[in-house]
């Protein structure tokens, strides 16, 4: 506790002037940048008097749509705010040689690649595939909206909860040193006394429970809410991927919450699960967090997967090839997934059998991967491939990403582990797959659905030179990490002895600089494309795609379907443009959909509250929020009126001018 | 309906107008009762074995708690949560096996797991010594 | 029926819509069960934690030295009576008898409410011993799986009183009746988990 009175110290907790990062240039800088920018963002709102529009239309709404759009806005926002952490690290591995110890301080740099990590995949990856989940998914089933519409509001300000932590952390106070996992005992008490470690777990914690939620969510509505005559196997490959991905979150966030929560309690109560005296197991934490850890990485890339069985037969004008065993593949992929944690902690010192058994069952699970791809090159053998900007996006994945799944292949190999562990070469490898699968399939999905949320196409133009930009740029960077990980050189390292080395990082930063000039060219491609949204305006399925999302608006009406979708094949609206299918202009009924709500924000804001006070030891007010999130949470449920109406005339109205939806409130539309 | 003859799985998408979850099984008084004598003995035997040291060999006693606890866990669905192939269109059965086929997953690899580690890499502990004198 | 049929030169007519307003079926039950399901990953972790660190007792106490088997035989019964208790209200439910069921629901609370403080006077016993959670790994993973048991235990009796106000307020509603459906499944489930925890940690425990 810092030296000053009591009441200082009961009210604030741990908090105090010297926790605010005044000695380091790089925040300052950051935090005048961000300040002023956001200063301009608010200001703005408040000038055009939208802040009634927001909190009505967006914030409080329980539109699936809306809130994908808001997940992808935020992992936007998240991915250059990663994207920064690693143009500081590649610039600082490539000048730190020798006696220039570069411009970050180790203390600095041990934060930097901890952040990177733990945003990129949970504030970055995971609300795009939310965001595509949330969007694509009821509209693929025929549905109004998904089974639980406020728990998906409630979710996404949970994920907006982790972020405001994360950010928080920057300028107040530090972050977490101890990697992207918290390892202990690095992330212990003893070693790390600062505030760091406990942002990391609140702000996992918050947005993990938002997860869990989507997860029971969207299992759920694909479940109970199909359109009639949609059977399991009539779904269109996204939904099977989304179902598939959320039973995996269903099963494995609660094996991230129940870890750091005993991390958390061997931090704040004294207990010794993961400390190195009194009996505690470091390795337990290792073995813990992993289970979670291997399921994740197929959370995040099964979506991706359906994403691109939905692309590759639009773009080459067939049907995808073999549907059922992509199913399969699939599903036993999630199982498998569960079987191949082992693979990241060869060298702790299992055994040969233990590790045998690891090694096999992951080199299985490339089996289903496999199949996969050669389905979507089947499926574009002898098709008429239009090389759109989504198609190109998915053919940089068919050709980036089973190059990582081979060099991870290499890394299932027990015995060659021992040698690339902690490597860069491991560095290389999930980069490879990450963005090779997930980044690529998130700006296949933005530019294929993109129309479909907002009605006019995204400029064409822009949008290759992204692509150029990342896949050059993707294997500029990484080759040569491929190449320092072989000769030995080790992760999360500030600084480098030997000079021979510094000509590869020298490139790997090069590298980054092509992939900034592809993130720049996306952000222009999304200014380029509002400008001139009239010339690019387009009707409401202007790839002759397949599935039902198509057969309705773009954008659709808050109701998705004047009328429920009945389902008789497995591309449904492919089957229906067949059958010379006709949009109906009359006989509409009056349609039943959910309120919105403001209790979502309330309570995401209470958590963030606790989280907060929890992280600055400030007693009192974590006391006060939990207690007003109970008492909130409580008060939530003795709310019985949650359903409006949408009259009859006023589908009519909407169906009959193909223009865009005017809620009756406000006059504008995003 | 113009498809009366819907499969299983399409019968859980299509919409009927009905809340299934509604004609949820509340069991009965029979089923209750049945499940508390079952469960009551299922709970008596392992204290008996325990408080009573009535097998002399402590693994053989592990074991049969173990395997009652496991009984008694299959009482409690069947009898207390009314857990059967119908409600849910099955899902929920679908889901309870899914859970326990990965629960006994993460029990068993990561006590497999974690033997190893202690035994390999924690010098001090008895395993470690025994590993010593068996090499 | 209502279809829009739409015949074309190559196929026969197939109806694309529904013409009437639909109701899809209500997925709170089977959310809430997924919910259990997860939860039941929260417990596997912990259980797992205790497998792992049972036998670490740092130089402090051990299971056999700690454990009170007739205070936990007495703490079993509550529960299970208390979960057959909750069966009977369900039925009175099914019945619409409103006052035998609230009695009955009280009846549970009530014993649920005893276990929880019978838990918490062995927790303190076991503290004032000097055999907090902080002493060894065993003890550490003894309070968290039990203590995090009872804090279920505990939202269990707070959400019961909840809905009893509202069940008094509003009575069978359609949402009452659901919320019911799910509390019971939530009692059950806690009931089954304690068989985990009985067999496993405190029978098993003072063997090893």
């Amino acid at each position: 506790m810092p030296d000053r009175p009591a009441i200082w110290n009961f009210l604030l907790g741990r908090l105090s002037l010297s926790s605010l990062p005044l000695d380091n240039m790089i925040v300052i800088w950051t935090f005048v940048g961000v300040a002023l920018g956001g200063a301009v963002v608010l200001g703005a709102i408040t000038y055009y008097r939208q802040w009634g529009y927001l909190w009505n239309e967006w914030f409080t709404s329980v539109d699936h749509k809306k809130l994908g759009v808001m997940y992808m806005v935020l992992g936007t926002v998240m991915l250059l705010r990663g994207f920064a952490d690693a143009l500081l690290m590649r610039s600082q591995q490539a000048v730190a040689f020798g006696s220039n110890m570069g411009y970050l301080p180790p203390h600095h740099y041990d934060q930097i690649f901890s952040a990177h990590g733990a945003i990129m995949i949970f504030f970055v990856a995971m609300p795009y595939i939310a965001g595509f989940m949330n969007f694509v998914m009821p509209l693929q089933i025929g549905a109004r909206d998904v089974a639980f519409p406020f728990l998906n509001n409630f979710s996404f300000w949970l994920t907006v909860s982790g972020v405001v932590l994360f950010m928080t952390s920057l300028f107040v106070g530090d972050f977490s040193h101890a990697g992207w996992l918290g390892m202990p005992p690095v992330s212990e008490l003893r070693q790390s006394p600062g505030p760091g470690v406990d942002y990391y777990i609140w702000g996992l914690q918050l947005s993990g429970l938002g997860t869990l939620l989507t997860g029971i969510n969207f299992v759920v509505t694909v479940l109970k809410m199909r359109a009639p005559g949609m059977t399991l196997m009539k779904m269109p490959m996204f939904t099977w991927t989304t179902l598939c991905t959320s039973g995996l979150i269903v099963v494995t966030f609660p094996i991230l919450t129940a870890t750091l929560f005993l991390l958390s309690l061997d931090r704040y109560i004294g207990t010794h699960f993961f400390t190195t005296g009194f009996g505690g197991n470091v390795m337990m934490y290792v073995n813990l967090i992993w289970v979670w850890g291997h399921p994740e990485v197929y959370i995040l890339i099964l979506p991706m997967f359906g994403l691109y069985s939905e692309i590759v037969p639009t773009f080459s004008g067939k049907r995808l090839f073999g549907y059922s065993s992509m199913v399969y593949a699939t599903a036993s992929i999630m199982l498998l997934s569960y079987l191949v944690w082992l693979h990241h902690f060869f060298t702790m010192g299992s055994g040969a059998d233990v590790n045998s058994f690891f090694a096999l069952t992951t080199m299985m699970i490339s089996i289903p991967t496999g199949v996969k791809i050669f389905n979507w090159l089947f499926t574009m053998y002898r098709g008429r491939v239009h090389f759109t900007v989504p198609m190109l996006w998915t053919m940089g994945f068919l050709i980036t990403f089973p190059i990582g799944g081979m060099t991870g292949v290499m890394l299932a190999v027990a015995p060659a582990d021992f040698l690339l562990h902690n490597s860069l070469f491991l560095v290389a490898h999930f980069h490879n797959v990450i963005i090779g699968g997930v980044v690529f399939g998130v700006f296949a999905g933005i530019n294929y659905w993109f129309p479909k949320a907002f009605g006019f196409k995204l400029d064409e133009f822009w949008g290759k030179l992204s692509f150029w930009f990342w896949q050059i740029g993707f294997w500029v960077a990484f080759s040569p990490l491929y190449v320092l990980g072989l000769m030995g050189v080790t992760r999360r390292l500030s600084h480098f002895t030997d000079p021979s080395l510094q000509i590869w990082f020298i490139i790997a930063a090069f590298g980054a600089f092509l992939i900034l000039l592809g993130i720049l060219s996306f952000v222009m491609q999304i200014y380029v494309s509002i400008r001139r949204r009239d010339e690019l305006a387009v009707g409401n399925d202007p790839w002759g795609a397949r599935t039902l999302e198509w057969s309705t608006s773009s954008p659709p009406p808050p109701y998705n379907f004047a009328f429920i979708p009945r389902v008789h094949d497995r591309d449904a609206w492919t089957d229906m443009k067949k059958h010379g299918y006709q949009r109906p202009l009359e006989g509409f009924n009056d349609i039943h959909m959910p309120k919105n709500s403001g209790a979502g924000v309330l309570l995401a804001a209470l958590g963030t509250i606790f989280g907060f006070a929890m992280v600055w030891y400030i007693w009192w007010l974590a006391a006060v929020s939990f207690v007003a999130l109970i008492a909130c949470a409580i008060a939530h449920t003795f709310n019985y009126d949650r359903d409006t109406h949408i009259s009859a005339q006023e589908v009519a109205r909407f169906e009959q001018h193909t223009g865009n939806w005017e809620p009756k409130a406000q006059g504008a539309t995003a | 309906m113009s498809h009366p003859s819907q499969s299983a799985l399409e019968h859980g998408a299509a919409h009927h107008g009905g809340h299934d979850g509604e004609h949820a099984d509340h069991g009965s008084l029979r089923s209750y009762l049945t499940g508390f004598v079952l469960a009551a003995i299922l709970t008596i035997i392992p204290f008996w074995l325990v408080m009573g040291h009535v097998i002399h060999d402590t693994q053989v006693t592990v074991l049969v708690v173990l395997g009652l606890a496991a009984v008694q866990i299959v009482v409690h669905m069947i009898y207390f949560l009314h857990l059967d192939t119908r409600s849910e269109n099955g899902w929920n059965m679908l889901a309870f096996i899914f859970t326990i086929v990965l629960v006994v997953i993460v029990l068993g690899a990561s006590v497999w797991v974690m033997y190893n580690e202690n035994a390999n890499m924690m010098p001090m502990s008895p395993q470690y010594q025994n590993h010593q004198q068996g090499s | 029926m209502n279809t829009i049929a739409v015949n074309t030169a190559h196929s026969e007519p197939r109806d694309f819509l529904c013409l009437e307003e639909t109701h899809p079926h209500n997925g709170t039950l089977l959310g809430f069960w997924l919910y259990l399901m997860s939860d039941c990953f929260i417990f596997a972790a912990l259980f797992a934690c205790n497998a792992v660190l049972g036998t670490s007792y740092a130089g402090g106490p051990s299971a056999h030295d700690l454990f009170d088997l007739p205070g936990l035989a007495l703490n079993t019964a509550l529960l299970l009576v208390s979960s057959v208790t909750f069966g009977f209200a369900m039925l009175e439910m099914a019945r619409q008898r409103k006052r035998a069921m609230l009695g009955w629901l009280a009846v549970s609370g009530l014993l649920a409410a005893c276990f929880v403080g019978l838990e918490i006077h062995e927790f303190m016993t076991m503290i004032a011993a000097g055999a907090g959670p902080g002493r060894s790994a065993f003890l550490s993973s003894f309070f968290t799986l039990v203590g995090t048991h009872g804090l279920h235990v505990t939202v269990g009796v707070i959400w019961l009183v909840v809905l009893m106000v509202q069940l008094g307020k509003h009575g069978f509603t359609e949402a009452n009746r659901r919320r019911l459906m799910c509390l019971s499944m939530f009692w059950h489930f806690l009931d089954l988990v304690w068989v985990g925890v009985f067999s496993y940690v405190y029978l098993v425990g003072v063997l090893r």
